[in-house]
């Protein structure tokens, strides 16, 4: 039941009204109740932002670190438990600004979470100045002429690295965007779900019918294993193609890799110190 | 200052990188350990793969020596400029053992000893330049009275990995060299002193400070270390890489250290016991996360492996100036703990220990090293490691669990998500006892109190300092980490005059009784490896104590036997007259 995730006492809430994350707050209780989550088992960490807040919502484990970090911290607490359900959420500023080093590198690492990225191509927080996604030539307080960079393209960046499983959904389509969450946590290894949204305060831009005029879903036909295909969609801007772009089974995730996890599967906390390993380490070193 | 006859051997070895410096240092420890002698190494080298100058200092007795000393009495140059970096060190009394091919011919007209040993003919001999090492290694295993047998038995060990071909040049080359040190051995009677032989020494250990911390880390229970290479402390990371699959750590080498330090603090929030290993440009990088460790009262151990700053500094050498960067860093105010080792056994213990404070208070734990504690080798008869199994501080959570809940003494029962019905939410945002954000003012007031609370607990657990020498007494010096050993020889050396020495293991919090301590002294001196006496100004701040002398080094290398003999001489000559 999404209700399971849901306080018994009223919580304040610090979206604007009309705010894209309230979909996205929405369709991902219905996703977890759907996949019979269960909220023991599930930790959500997140970085700074509104996006950020997300966790603070949903009543669950929840690891609500620094603005940029989410990653290192979902990929060690997945390493620490495997049997955890790992969701890392936060903003476009945060995971691709930010934390720009750690989305590389944590889809070369490949550790099974699931990133969702609240993508509105504006920083809401701190009141409106560029994010990495911004398009050019959107003017902002600080980008005062207009934002001269050019956009950062997650997917595509994704698709390079040939991430394990590549997405982009939109907010305001919750039951499309319920499908694709479901598939991206049920996926094995590190799985990028870049969810569109509006931001009714500070991007005046790109609104939802900006949204509605400038987005499309991905042609049925569209085989998510061709990452050549997947590339070029990922390139595409009018319209913005969402669905699931790439999927890569072929590498190991991150946890499979570990030694500590080759014969003996529990978490880390419920291990001991091995002294006879230590006795046996004193000894060599006598040698 | 020391009289009679030296109780002590000491070699240097210097030469180019890539000329096998390190194998042969390894392998000398080992053959001097076999036939009963006391030793001690110290390597310092340029930050650079190929050429320039590197060396290997040994020390060799028949007692216990775990310090560097400036007097050489065998040095064996590699290469024609070996020599140039020590001429201040090379006395009438020193040998200079080695080819007279490379050695420059002004050293022998200086009057200096060259003994014309053609190591480099012999090499080629062998089996080319890279059997140079093997020849010296053999050379002087003969001329100090080694029998061959004990240098075989120490090859085969340590170079069991290598080809079968590469081992019979190895010792072919050995056997050559050794003997032509026997032949030195009889035309130079007496040139060396004769070391008893100690027949305690079998089951003796050589360790060096990463081996040290690394054990102390392993019964300390960690399990997950994510670190990003920096000179001087990635060889814990290697340490622990190498034991990963022997005792189940996680080992993840980060892509910075701010990744590196943000892992460790997700793998503690779930139940795991992480430690990170940088060195002070890699731990600036962290500092944020430190204040995350504050902020969501997590455990965390930081191993920070000093060497000299500012910035990229000297990256392969040694210095103890970030003590305050350990103490000061982090934004807001939040308890931490650090600790300096100075011995072999301190590394092990407080290694583990660093893992229990930080899991019973939930509090970031510094571990201060320099590169001269973590690549000096010592010889010691054991360590340590403590029996009682490590206890997780975690408890099993019930439905109503609240992560930050008010307690008196500031530490709230730690749950780990997966453990239990209750779920756990840390925030980095000032929270709430569940773990809500809040702005609440009162709320605020409460949880600063709660965290620093904790500081009462932390302050009465602190490690008393090391007393040697007795209290009350006319001359105190204090010092901390790994300024241990050689103060503790140079007290050795003075003999009779009345000075004590005050070793600190633990920084901060400082122990209740310095003052108390301090006040039981006439006259006292701080020795440490920085340019502006950070430890005194902390005992200053915390004791209103100042000292009356100071011995400070800061150019990279470490603390010299003679130069703090020296420097205590002048301490209690200038006493003696003020």
């Amino acid at each position: 039941m999404p209700e399971d995730f849901d306080f018994d006492h009223a919580i304040d809430i610090a979206w604007c009204p009309g705010c894209g994350n309230f979909n996205i707050l929405k369709a991902l209780k219905n996703t977890l109740a759907e996949l019979g989550v269960s909220r023991r088992t599930l930790v959500f960490v997140s970085g700074i932002g509104q996006a950020a807040k997300t966790p603070q919502y949903i009543r669950t484990s929840y690891f609500n670190g620094l603005h940029g970090r989410s990653l290192p911290a979902a990929t060690a607490i997945k390493a620490a438990n495997p049997s955890l359900t790992v969701i890392a959420e936060s903003g476009d500023g945060c995971t691709y600004g930010e934390g720009g080093n750690h989305f590389i590198h944590t889809i070369r690492r490949n550790p099974d979470i699931t990133n969702i990225v609240h993508n509105n191509m504006v920083y809401g927080l701190t009141k409106g100045q560029a994010s990495p996604t911004s398009r050019r030539g959107f003017l902002t307080p600080v980008q005062i002429t207009g934002v001269q960079l050019e956009p950062f393209n997650p997917l595509a960046l994704a698709i390079a690295l040939n991430a394990s499983f590549v997405a982009r959904a939109y907010s305001n389509d919750v039951e499309k965007t319920q499908e694709i969450l479901a598939r991206a946590i049920r996926h094995k290894g590190y799985a990028l779900v870049d969810i569109f949204q509006p931001c009714v305060s500070f991007n005046r831009v790109n609104t939802h019918q900006w949204y509605k005029n400038h987005t499309a879903y991905l042609d049925q036909t569209h085989d998510p294993a061709d990452r050549e295909a997947a590339f070029k969609l990922s390139l595409m801007t009018d319209p913005f193609q969402i669905g699931i772009f790439f999927i890569n089974r072929e590498n190991p995730s991150f946890e499979e890799t570990l030694a500590a996890y080759k014969d003996d599967k529990r978490p880390l906390y419920q291990r001991s110190v091995n002294l006879d390993e230590i006795g046996r380490l004193l000894k060599s070193l006598a040698a | 200052m020391q009289t009679g006859q030296p109780t002590d051997i000491s070699i240097l070895l210097s030469g180019e990188a890539g000329q096998g410096l390190q194998t042969l240092e390894r392998l000398m420890l080992g053959v001097f350990k076999r036939s009963g002698w006391y030793v001690h190494s110290y390597s310092e080298f340029m930050s650079r793969i190929r050429g320039g100058n590197n060396s290997t200092a040994l020390r060799i007795a028949s007692s216990p020596v775990d310090a560097c000393r400036e007097r050489i009495d065998i040095c064996v140059p590699f290469s024609a400029s070996a020599l140039d970096r020590f001429v201040k060190r090379i006395t009438p009394q020193t040998l200079i053992l080695g080819d007279s091919e490379i050695i420059p011919g002004r050293y022998q007209e200086q009057g200096l000893a060259v003994v014309n040993v053609p190591l480099i003919q012999m090499a080629k001999d062998a089996g080319g330049a890279i059997t140079l090492n093997m020849i010296v290694l053999g050379v002087l295993s003969g001329f100090l009275g080694v029998d061959l047998e004990l240098v075989m038995t120490q090859m085969g060990l340590s170079l069991s990995g290598t080809d079968t071909e590469r081992q019979a040049r190895n010792i072919a080359a050995a056997t050559k060299g050794h003997a032509a040190g026997v032949v030195l051995r009889e035309q130079k009677p007496g040139a060396l002193p004769a070391l008893a032989h100690s027949e305690t020494l079998s089951r003796a250990l050589l360790v060096n400070g990463i081996d040290a911390v690394g054990l102390g880390g392993l019964a300390g229970g960690c399990n997950f270390v994510s670190s990003y290479p920096m000179s001087p402390s990635t060889g814990l990371l290697v340490f622990f890489a190498r034991q990963a699959q022997a005792f189940d750590v996680v080992v993840e080498q980060a892509e910075d250290e701010i990744s590196a330090v943000n892992m460790a603090l997700g793998a503690w929030y779930a139940g795991g016991r992480a430690l990170v290993t940088t060195s002070g440009g890699g731990f600036a990088l962290m500092v944020e996360g430190l204040s995350l460790a504050g902020a969501i009262e997590s455990p965390l151990v930081i191993h920070i492996g000093q060497r000299p700053g500012p910035a990229t500094g000297l990256p392969t050498r040694t210095e103890q100036a970030d003590l305050e960067h350990a103490l000061y860093s982090g934004h807001g105010e939040f308890p931490r703990a650090i600790l300096a080792p100075g011995t072999m056994q301190e590394g092990c213990t407080l290694a583990r220990h660093a893992f229990e404070l930080a899991d019973t208070y939930q509090i970031p734990v510094i571990m201060l090293t320099d590169q001269g504690y973590l690549e000096s080798n010592h010889l010691v008869q054991g360590l340590e490691i403590g029996a009682a199994p490590v206890v997780n501080h975690l408890i099993e959570t019930d439905a109503g669990y609240r992560r930050y809940a008010l307690t008196d003494d500031g530490v709230s029962p730690r749950g780990i998500p997966g453990y239990g019905a209750g779920i756990v939410c840390a925030d980095s945002d000032e929270h709430d006892e569940g773990g809500y954000i809040t702005e609440d003012m009162d709320v605020r007031r409460a949880m600063v109190e709660k965290r620093l609370r904790k500081l009462r607990g932390l302050a009465n657990a602190a490690i008393p300092p090391t007393l040697v020498g007795k209290l009350p007494c006319t001359y105190l010096i204090v010092g901390w980490g790994s300024t241990f050993h050689v103060v503790k020889e140079a007290l050795e050396a003075l003999g009779n005059i009345d000075i004590t020495f005050l070793h600190y293991a633990q920084i901060y919090p400082l122990h209740a009784q310095t003052a108390g301590m301090l006040l039981q002294a006439r006259k006292r001196m701080i020795i440490e490896g920085n340019a502006t006496g950070q430890f005194k100004r902390l005992i200053k701040m915390h004791t209103g104590l100042d000292f009356d002398a100071q011995f400070l080094k800061f150019d990279g290398m470490p603390f010299m036997l003679e130069e703090v003999i020296a420097r205590l001489e002048d301490f209690v000559k200038e006493s003696a007259h003020a």
